[in-house]
């Protein structure tokens, strides 16, 4: 027996009352309605799913997700948190720092620079294991990528004695990203040339300030991590997703009371128009999308049993942000390839039982 | 076991005295530099000073000088 439409519309909203969520649990699974069959179904499955674009930068890339479920869309956004690996500093050495920043603080704080180079050069590195027995593995021009950081700050006597400006007063009174220097190791001076040499994505992200006499001197190792180890290997800014708003008025608001409720939302969400039949000013919802879902309507008497919040329970609004070292829809592409290998693995695993 | 006393170092090396006849040696066996380097509380120039030298500055005559950061390598982990 088939479902009535009221009653999947009923399953696709997950209901969000005055002061409760309701209907948060999806139900799609076999055994849970006598008679219906939930099994899954891969022509079902591709009926149902659909990508739409909405904003596709290098940085910053938003899509829909829809006809998924919650389980599978979260466990792309964990994968892009903390299993894409990416490249980061790991280990400094130090052969001189007179600056007022601590070795361990700029240590800690280079770590966190992310990093860019030739995407195809990447595919050449290999991780770099740290085994139980061994402190570290030998460094290798395939797991390891040097860089240098040699940076002296010296006075500038050309300036009159009356300039305050320490950037202007000093050489090198700041030291930024942009001076950590790639330096290639055996074959990495061609994997790794010319616009693809290894470099901070921002070049202007300050590491430490300089006066005349300070000095730093760093041997930098960087390797490739995953962001489960440490937030620096961390590929993305954010990864989340939010359900669909949906908004459903009941009964027809008319008069004041469209203007009320055009501004209990967001700008562009509702908005007023001329009911075709009586010619009154009707409120009428144009872009759900844009809603906050901050329930304002629901605090009025006046709407009460007019409009019914909700979310949709299976599209899901995501929003990847790069820190730069792939471009943000490469990042979910990767993100689905490591979703499938780790799906072949288990399956691998089943088997051999 | 007696207590070595302070040996003051002499030219040459080998001037850590008693601790000397220790297996292994000490600090005393490293060939050592007659003059040091440091750097002038007051003008920040380098000031080379030898070992009968008055602790002053050559440049501005400051009386304080601070030791230069050791030249060995430190490791860290970018955490």
């Amino acid at each position: 027996m088939a479902p009535s439409k009221e009653e999947l519309e009923r399953r696709r909203i997950v209901g969000v009352e005055l002061e409760r969520v309701s209907n948060v649990t999806s139900t799609d699974f076999p055994g849970h309605y006598p008679g219906e069959d939930h099994s899954w179904d891969l022509n079902d499955f591709k009926k149902r799913f659909k990508i739409d674009i909405h904003r596709a930068n290098d940085l910053h890339y938003e899509f829909d997700l829809i006809g998924v479920d919650a389980s599978v869309a979260n466990a792309f956004r964990r994968i892009l948190i903390s299993e894409v690996p990416t490249l980061a500093i790991e280990t400094v050495f130090v052969h001189n720092n007179t600056s007022i920043v601590q070795d361990e603080v700029l240590a800690q704080r280079l770590g966190l620079v992310p990093l860019r180079g030739d995407k195809k050069g990447f595919q050449q590195l290999r991780w770099r294991k740290k085994s139980p027995d061994e402190p570290t593995a030998e460094a290798t021009d395939f797991n390891t990528v040097v860089m240098t950081l040699k940076v002296a700050c010296t006075r500038n006597h050309a300036t009159p004695a009356t300039e305050t400006d320490p950037s202007k007063l000093y050489f090198n009174s700041s030291v930024y990203a942009r001076d950590l220097k790639f330096a290639p190791q055996g074959r990495q001076s061609s994997w790794f040339s010319g616009a693809g040499e290894i470099r901070p994505v921002n070049p202007d992200i300050l590491l430490a300030k300089l006066r005349p006499g300070q000095e730093i001197d760093l041997e930098i190792h960087c390797v490739l991590g995953i962001g489960q180890d440490h937030a620096k290997f961390s590929p993305v800014a954010t990864a989340s997703y939010r359900l669909l708003p949906s908004i459903k008025i009941k009964q027809p608001i008319t008069g004041g009371d469209a203007q009320k409720f055009v501004n209990c939302f967001p700008k562009g969400v509702a908005e007023i128009q001329k009911d075709k039949k009586t010619g009154e000013d009707t409120a009428v919802v144009v872009n759900p999308r844009k809603d906050t879902v901050s329930r304002e309507v629901l605090r009025h008497d006046e709407f009460k049993g007019k409009v019914e919040l909700g979310r949709i329970r299976d599209h899901f609004i995501f929003s990847i942000e790069s820190t730069g070292m792939y471009n943000s829809d490469e990042l979910f592409l990767q993100a689905v390839q490591i979703l499938k290998k780790k799906c072949t693995d288990f399956q691998e695993k089943l088997m051999e039982c | 076991m007696q207590r070595e006393g302070y040996v003051p170092p002499t030219a040459g090396g080998s001037g850590a005295g008693a601790g000397s006849s220790r297996p292994g040696g000490g600090y005393g066996d490293a060939p050592r530099q007659t003059s040091m380097k440091y750097l002038c509380a007051d003008c920040g120039k380098s000031v080379t000073l030898n070992k009968a030298d008055p602790i002053r500055c050559k440049e501005c005559g400051f009386r304080i000088l601070y030791k230069e950061r050791t030249k060995r390598m430190v490791q860290f982990e970018a955490r």
